[in-house]
């Protein structure tokens, strides 16, 4: 369980993926990757393990991922073979607007 | 969030792309060799001590360097104006120091002697031979760190310098540009100064959807089309003052269209796009999308845009309303609200003039030294004037500060320069008060005849009556040759006040 603030940034425990909290809700959550818990980007705590079979779904840099009510969007900013989930259900990728260049 | 990111993801996903082309010498970038410039300036700029990056010089591979490594050292980024004077330059400086200035080889010297300032020349900064130290460690992640001090071009009083943080940077991009969207073929030319908010985005927008820039350090019309037409651009930004001139050089060129296949996309903003250059433009890039941005500094670039739909929309519609929108700036983007409120703060309805309020993540709306303007609830007061259509869409009616107090009553500039607009013979006009015995302000206004018409006062004055209220018609109307443009495409109205005044 960690508190994640927006601009906070963590890795996966179990693969090579790494986000960024865009927006979350308040108070500690239950952020995994590949199954288990994240861990804050700078952290020292030991990684390695197994992904699990039903977390295996994997991240991909650039792409945002939502909770179903929306109330947690993360942005992936290194690949990873592990799949996002908060307390136990899966992250679904979020659809994005196309929008005209402007700079 | 730290600007920072948007550089390591696209070194992660497309590290041997080209990134940055300068386009005055063909010298260019990887997204592999930015990253790792910027770790190693980052650590020249810790080791000097600094606590400001400042660049001053015109758009070259320097500014994008200097912008990632300012974000990786964890100092702000301050990009200061060359055109300004050297004694306005040595003052804007002596603001933020301790500094490490980036700068034209001519004054190093100069500004090197400044208290405080480390100056170093834009190819020394660039030369990888002086700068072999790594950095240690990552940027920061803390969004409320300060990534960027910009001084506006404030047309009255000391330059303010608006504070953007790396979280507004970053989810203006975050929420505008979808990462790696462009093809390896994608590429933007880059026109805007570095010291605009719109040069500042078009390096963070580029890097993050993966277009490679070709950067044109000094506009003319003839140095755009050609490197328009040698590198292929795809996707371009200009005020309203180039397009005018592009249009006008295309035109004495004869062709019937601009013979840039390439351009998929051509964005303008900066200022108010008179009508007949914007048609111009359309019948010279018959397939180019057309976008038009509304921004400011302090809300980290746009927050409203005419999309290219709308564009073709407003052209081939007969509703008065639909074509009304081509001279809108479009509705606000995903994550911005827009309001329109009256001197009291009231919020008006569709169709009511006021000042325009904006509120979102990318919304800064603080100055330093003088804290956030934004009220309680998050919303800037952009001292913008404004209406907004039962649609959404934005209209913008000047400055606030430019409306005309006559007798006790409240005139837009705007409202009257679009019924002008609308005549045959005048290419371009600012409205503005002028003081007067009588009234209080008077209304008056510098027109632009288009080339070979001459316009009768007389005949203008009755036609702007049968459409606006007497009290709306300018008193005074000059004609001039051309009006006062700031090199960023603003109307410099006060110098038009100045001169009709006088009159």
């Amino acid at each position: 369980m960690a508190e994640l603030k927006t601009g906070g940034r963590f890795k996966s425990a179990v693969c090579t993926a790494e986000i960024m909290v865009v927006s979350a809700p308040a108070g500690d959550v239950d952020l995994t990757c590949g199954g288990v818990a994240m861990l804050d980007s700078a952290s020292d705590a030991a990684t390695g393990g197994e992904i699990h079979p039903d977390h295996a779904v994997g991240v991909a840099i650039g792409k945002r991922y939502i909770n179903e009510e929306e109330t947690l969007e993360v942005l992936c900013v290194k690949n990873g073979d592990g799949g996002l989930a908060l307390a136990g259900q899966l992250l679904l990728q979020k659809d994005t607007k196309k929008l005209p260049k402007t700079d | 969030m730290n600007v920072m990111m948007l550089l390591e993801m696209a070194n992660a996903a497309f590290p041997e792309r080209t990134a940055f082309t300068d386009g005055s010498n063909g010298d260019s970038f990887t997204y592999a060799e930015l990253f790792e410039a910027a770790g190693h300036r980052a650590a020249s700029v810790r080791a000097s001590g600094a606590s400001r990056l400042v660049k001053l010089d015109v758009s070259n591979l320097a500014t994008p360097l200097s912008l990632f490594t300012s974000a990786w050292a964890g100092v702000p980024f301050v990009p200061l104006n060359y055109r300004l004077t050297d004694a306005e330059i040595e003052a804007l400086l002596k603001r933020v120091t301790p500094a490490y200035l980036v700068t034209q080889v001519d004054r190093v010297a100069t500004l090197g002697a400044v208290a405080e300032v480390n100056a170093v020349a834009c190819a020394d900064f660039l030369d990888a031979g002086q700068h072999t130290q790594a950095v240690e460690g990552e940027w920061s992640m803390d969004p409320e760190e300060v990534a960027v001090l910009l001084f506006t071009s404030g047309t009255t009083g000391e330059p303010k310098a608006a504070v953007l943080r790396h979280k507004h940077l970053v989810s203006y991009i975050l929420s505008s540009v979808e990462f790696a969207s462009a093809g390896e073929e994608d590429a933007s030319l880059v026109c805007v100064p570095p010291y605009h908010i719109a040069g500042i985005a078009a390096v963070m927008s580029s890097v993050y959807s993966g277009r490679h820039v070709i950067q044109l350090p000094n506009f003319t019309a003839e140095a755009w089309v050609q490197l328009a037409r040698e590198h292929k651009v795809t996707t371009a930004f200009v005020v309203p003052t180039m397009l005018a001139r592009i249009v006008e050089l295309l035109e004495a060129q004869g062709n019937a269209t601009a013979d840039m296949p390439h351009l998929n996309s051509l964005a303008y903003g900066g200022g108010k796009m008179p009508l007949s250059v914007i048609e111009k433009a359309m019948k010279f890039f018959p397939n180019t999308d057309f976008s038009n941005a509304y921004g400011l500094t302090e809300t980290s670039s746009t927050i409203c845009v005419l999309g290219p739909d709308e564009h073709r929309e407003t052209v081939t519609s007969t509703d008065p309303l639909i074509r009304r929108r081509l001279v809108s700036v479009g509705r606000a983007l995903p994550g911005v609200e827009i309001e329109i409120r009256d001197d009291e703060g009231k919020l008006l309805e569709a169709g009511g003039r006021g000042e325009i309020y904006v509120r979102g993540e990318q919304v800064s709306g603080e100055y330093e030294g003088r804290g956030a303007v934004t009220d309680a609830d998050g919303w800037f007061p952009t001292r913008d004037a404004g209406s907004i259509d039962e649609e959404g869409y934005l209209f913008l009616e000047g400055r606030a500060d430019d409306v005309i107090v006559r007798g006790g009553e409240n005139l837009s500039p705007g409202e009257i320069e679009d019924v002008m607009l609308t005549h045959p013979d005048i290419a371009d006009v600012a409205v503005v008060g002028i003081p007067d015995e009588q009234w209080g302000e008077a209304v008056a206004a510098a027109v632009v005849a288009k080339p070979g018409a001459s316009i009768d006062i007389d005949a203008l004055k009755t036609m702007i009556n049968e459409q606006l209220r007497s009290s709306r018609v300018p008193a005074v109307i000059s004609v001039w040759p051309e009006l006062p443009y700031n090199e960023t495409g603003k109307l410099l109205r006060r110098v038009v006040k100045a001169e009709l005044s006088q009159s």
